[in-house]
């Protein structure tokens, strides 16, 4: 029996189980951000390796890229009064600085909830939330409200069918990084779905990072914060006492 | 052109940021105001966080205001002495002011009260400046003798007095103390210089004349702000140094502009322009509180001490 077991296990280890695997291009693997950085496209590109014939199934690929992830203080506005207060907040766990998903057909198509819950892959799925206070019921709400603003900003975006896949076998799609950019990994995941099941997945980092005078002055405002207050200062006194000098030379010219 | 900003971590145009630092600065020539009270809600607007937005706001202003004061120096509308007394007050004050702050907010709400007491301040004291530079304005018009304002008699016997000569007053140290001081605590709860509040308390509960007013005003915001930014760079290391930079290239020529302005406006036409200005920007904070807003829900990232 135990043999039997053994043998099995062996199989499912040593054969590949996945008859489909992910082989995936970048048009860069790393951002950096500059004092004239201004946005930018990363192009995902890649193509199915296969050791057998096309399955008959359907096949479809979704694509998701997720900027590091912090907490976030959702607050709610009443009216009490006649004056619009806030009443409530929530404290969402962890959202994503950005948090994009491109498909290559309509969602439902593509991928089946239940491998959406296992992997996190919906721009809902991927913020969590836990600790709603139980004065507040109504804390999907919340939720909403957090990926309502940041849809809204360009922060998280859906977009479904934005895979191009050509021949079942190559696929590509390019994703637009907003110029509001968090410094940090960018998780990047490809999902190879047949029928709504994941068949491969493929998982890569975009290093964003500040270079240069962005990168000098971000280390220095956190490592040496007094100096640093004292540099504003200085520049701010000499900017005010500059002013003043050019201007009294050019009343007098 | 757009400008990545290393601390508030936005892609912002640099020709919007030197025109908005333009315009503050001319109000804060002509005024005597920091402009803090403007500058915040329009960062803001353009997308700075507002935490960045207040803390290098409080940088710029430094910048603005010494280039307007020292245009003030050469025309020798600075009183320098009653400045130096307004500012001792104002420290004292900002230091009560900062225990208040964290008192209310430990309490919560603390924003619904500053605007609250924003909405209400600022209405009186725009209310009451426009309509007696209004009545001031029709007396000039009329050709009628200028009735100097009336001095508080109890005012004039309280021991502790000092001359002030830039001013042309000879009173008591304690009502500059106290004016300084309580200027201080508005300023610390609402997380601006205090500027136009200290202007209108000048001219009205001092009695300084509204050409030195503006000097002297200038004179002491440049130290608030000045501790401000020490405070914000080293506490919670938000002010952006290249953000700074761009709204002070335009708010130190808007500053110089303004002083300009100001030179040639008479007294009653430039206080009624700032009663306009304390109403309006009255006006927005209590839509705020009354309009269903946009947007019901604010997101905000958790600070963790």
């Amino acid at each position: 029996m135990m043999r039997w077991l053994a043998a099995i296990l062996l199989i499912l280890t040593t054969l590949p189980l996945r008859a489909e695997e992910v082989v995936l291009g970048l048009s860069r693997n790393s951002i950096s951000i500059d004092t004239t950085f201004d946005g930018s496209e990363i192009l995902l590109f890649g193509a199915i390796k296969r050791e057998e014939a096309i399955p008959a199934d359907e096949l479809g690929v979704v694509v998701a890229i997720a900027g590091p992830s912090q907490p976030l203080d959702v607050r709610r506005k009443e009216r009490r009064f006649g004056i619009w207060v806030n009443v409530d907040a929530v404290e969402v766990d962890a959202a994503p600085s950005f948090y994009a998903v491109a498909t290559s057909g309509p969602w439902e198509d593509v991928l089946s909830q239940v491998e959406d819950l296992r992997h996190k892959i919906s721009i809902p799925r991927a913020i969590r939330s836990v600790g709603a206070p139980g004065s507040v019921r109504d804390a999907q709400r919340f939720t909403d409200a957090v990926i309502r603003i940041r849809e809204r900003s360009g922060a998280y975006q859906m977009r479904e069918g934005a895979v191009e896949l050509m021949q079942q076998t190559l696929f590509q799609t390019s994703v637009n990084l907003p110029a509001n950019l968090t410094e940090g990994d960018y998780v990047t995941r490809i999902f190879l779905t047949r029928n709504g099941q994941i068949v491969s997945q493929y998982e890569t980092i975009i290093d964003v990072r500040k270079v240069g005078l962005e990168r000098w002055l971000h280390v220095m405002s956190r490592e040496q914060s007094v100096l640093y207050g004292l540099m504003s200062l200085v520049i701010a006194i000499s900017a005010g006492w500059g002013a003043s000098v050019l201007f009294r030379v050019l009343r007098q010219a | 052109m757009q400008i990545y900003l290393p601390i508030a971590e936005v892609s912002v145009n640099a020709f919007l940021l030197l025109g908005l630092g333009g315009l503050v600065g001319v109000l804060s020539g002509m005024f005597g105001v920091g402009g803090g009270f403007l500058m915040t809600p329009l960062l803001f607007f353009i997308g700075i966080p507002p935490a960045v937005a207040v803390a290098t706001g409080a940088n710029q202003i430094v910048a603005s205001s010494i280039s307007a004061v020292l245009a003030h120096f050469r025309r020798r509308s600075v009183d320098l002495r009653m400045g130096t007394v307004l500012l001792i007050g104002g420290l004292v004050g900002a230091g009560f002011g900062v225990m208040l702050f964290n008192y209310l907010k430990a309490m919560g709400q603390v924003d619904l009260l500053v605007t609250l007491f924003y909405v209400v301040f600022l209405g009186i004291i725009g209310g009451l400046m426009f309509f007696e530079s209004l009545r001031a304005i029709r007396r000039t018009r009329r050709g009628g003798p200028v009735r100097p304002r009336k001095k508080h008699t109890w005012i004039q016997k309280l021991p502790l007095k000092m001359r002030f000569r830039t001013s042309g007053l000879y009173i008591s140290v304690i009502p500059p103390v106290l004016v300084g001081m309580s200027v201080g605590v508005l300023a610390a709860i609402m997380g601006v210089g205090g500027g136009f509040i200290m202007v209108p308390a000048m001219i009205y509960l001092l009695g300084m004349p509204t050409k030195v007013v503006v000097g002297t005003s200038l004179f002491q915001i440049i130290f608030v702000a000045a501790f401000t930014t020490m405070l914000h760079a080293v506490s919670s290391q938000i002010v952006d140094v290249v953000l700074a930079l761009l709204l002070m290239v335009g708010g130190v020529l808007g500053a110089q502009i303004g002083t300009q302005i100001g030179a040639r406006m008479k007294a009653e036409q430039l206080r009624i322009l700032l009663a306009i200005l304390v109403l309006a920007v009255c006006f927005k904070l209590a839509l705020d509180l009354l309009l269903q807003p946009g947007e019901v829900f604010s997101i905000s990232a958790v600070v963790r001490p």
